[in-house]
């Protein structure tokens, strides 16, 4: 494919596709037609049994109890402090059956952390991560490219935050067959509608996938998308990145995630330290940044404010492609968090003036009635 | 990839093109495309002093900060504007798309430079 590759915690993973046209064009296609990510590298745990909502109850801290059988929810996993271990997407996939999406380069942390802390339920744990590569397909033609391949599952019936399971039509030089029971989430990271499917693992088969897609995508202008893109895109729509906007140092209200967090279910981890957190304030808070002066904002640049004192950092910051802005998330006290507000990103020692402006920076349109 | 003959390069992926004792400076047709989309360019002011070897700016793009090293000693006599609003120029065409040009303070300076032949064969054993 010609991709450009890098080391990713482990993985040697596509950062762009030079062919494709590179990030600028990945990221805008998928704003207005669609791409599709190899995301392999994100890992897969399943806990099960007749305890298993009691335990991700307790490990997680948004409410699973509400899940339907097919639903997925955002949550995250707490520290005892209410700092992340890590964020997560938590599917129901029966009746005592939860599959949690977890990232990458917290993968080894994050299983032996939820091994430990469902010990004392009735339920087992299993690490499914080296058993599906994951294939993101996202964009607003998301739906027509996978529904090409998925011939016995209308996808318009599967909302977002919900999955369904089906057959993907895989086909190799001459021979066609069908995947069964793959597992198909209208999820993504993307800020766009999209669906992410979980194939087996196996090369032969995670690798026609990939192919098929592009082939059958050929008319919906598909292009095969990078780390590099999902980074902007999901910057712009404020979707937080492990180890910058969340990490084991920043606790679910100075990251904004309160909404994800409900305190008012059965007790959960770092449940408690959230509680004298809210009642403490908050010292510091996520805000969104546009640059009104020339100069790309970039992670770990200093935020200084108008009197050049410095008052927090900067968590993600690039050019945005499809705004065409130069933004970034930073951590900043309460007191300069106000929308319009100036302040400065510490650029090669020099001070560029920046606003507080409203997140996420991108909304997706309204789908109008067709 | 053609790198022209009568521009010389360094290891740090700029070319020079010297004309008397003015020269022409820009990066390398392989540094913009192992860079990718370049969004932003930061270049010096007219009138100011650049070394040999040392930064005179930096170029970004989506993903990355890379500092710029002047390929030879001089006064900055011109600066490109154009790439401060289109700095997708770089990638469209990086021998043509030039970022500043200076006054040599000695221009044989440029002797210990690698020629096109060197710098294709350095790209070559680089990747």
């Amino acid at each position: 494919m010609g991709a450009k590759m890098v080391e990713f915690n482990g993985w040697d993973m596509p950062v762009e596709y030079p062919s494709a046209g590179g990030i600028i064009a990945e990221h805008n296609a998928v704003r207005t037609g669609v791409g599709i990510f190899d995301v392999s590298h994100m890992g897969d745990i399943q806990i099960s049994g007749p305890d298993s909502l009691a335990a991700v109850q307790h490990i997680s801290m948004n409410d699973a109890s509400k899940l339907a059988i097919g639903q997925a929810q955002y949550s995250a996993l707490l520290y005892p402090q209410g700092t992340f271990v890590d964020d997560v997407v938590v599917h129901r996939l029966g009746e005592n059956d939860y599959m949690l999406v977890i990232n990458a380069g917290t993968r080894e942390k994050d299983v032996s952390w939820v091994r430990d802390n469902c010990a004392g339920f009735n339920c087992a744990v299993e690490n499914l991560s080296d058993d599906f590569t994951q294939i993101a397909i996202q964009g607003p033609k998301a739906e027509n490219l996978l529904q090409k391949i998925t011939p016995g599952t209308d996808l318009s019936s599967v909302k977002s935050y919900w999955f369904t399971r089906g057959n993907i039509l895989c086909f190799e030089k001459s021979s066609r067959r069908y995947l069964g029971d793959i597992l198909i989430a209208r999820t993504g990271y993307t800020a766009e509608d999209g669906f992410e499917i979980y194939v087996p693992s196996d090369e032969p088969t995670s690798t026609s996938v990939w192919n098929i897609l592009l082939e059958v995508g050929k008319e919906f202008g598909v292009v095969p998308c990078g780390l590099g893109a999902r980074n902007t895109l999901r910057l712009e729509g404020k979707l937080p990145l492990y180890g910058h906007e969340i990490s084991d140092t920043i606790n679910v209200c100075e990251a904004g995630l309160d909404r994800f967090c409900k305190m008012d279910k059965p007790d959960f981890i770092g449940r408690s330290a959230l509680v004298h957190a809210k009642d403490r304030g908050l010292t510091r808070t996520l805000v969104g940044l546009e640059m009104t002066e020339r100069g790309i904002a970039r992670d770990g640049y200093r935020v200084l404010d108008d009197g050049g004192k410095e008052v927090g950092y900067v968590t993600s910051g690039s050019f945005a492609p499809f705004l065409k802005k130069n933004i970034a998330l930073a951590y900043v006290p309460p007191e300069f968090a106000e929308l319009g507000s100036s302040l400065k990103v510490e650029i090669r020692n020099q001070p560029v003036a920046a606003k507080v402006v409203p997140t996420p920076f991108y909304k997706r349109p309204k789908k109008s009635a067709s | 990839m053609s790198y022209p003959g009568d521009f010389k390069y360094t290891k740090e992926h700029e070319w020079i093109k010297a004309n008397g004792t003015t020269a022409t400076i820009g990066i390398t047709s392989h540094a913009q495309e192992s860079l990718g989309d370049i969004v932003f360019v930061e270049l010096p002011k007219v009138g100011t002093e650049v070394a040999k070897g040392k930064t005179f700016g930096s170029v970004e793009s989506v993903k990355a900060v890379s500092d710029l090293y002047s390929p030879a000693s001089g006064t900055v006599t011109e600066v490109n504007a154009d790439l401060a609003t289109a700095p997708e120029n770089i990638n469209k065409d990086a021998h043509s798309a030039w970022l500043i040009k200076i006054a040599l303070k000695d221009p044989s300076e440029l002797r210990s430079l690698l020629s096109s032949e060197d710098y294709e064969k350095f790209v070559a054993e680089e990747n």
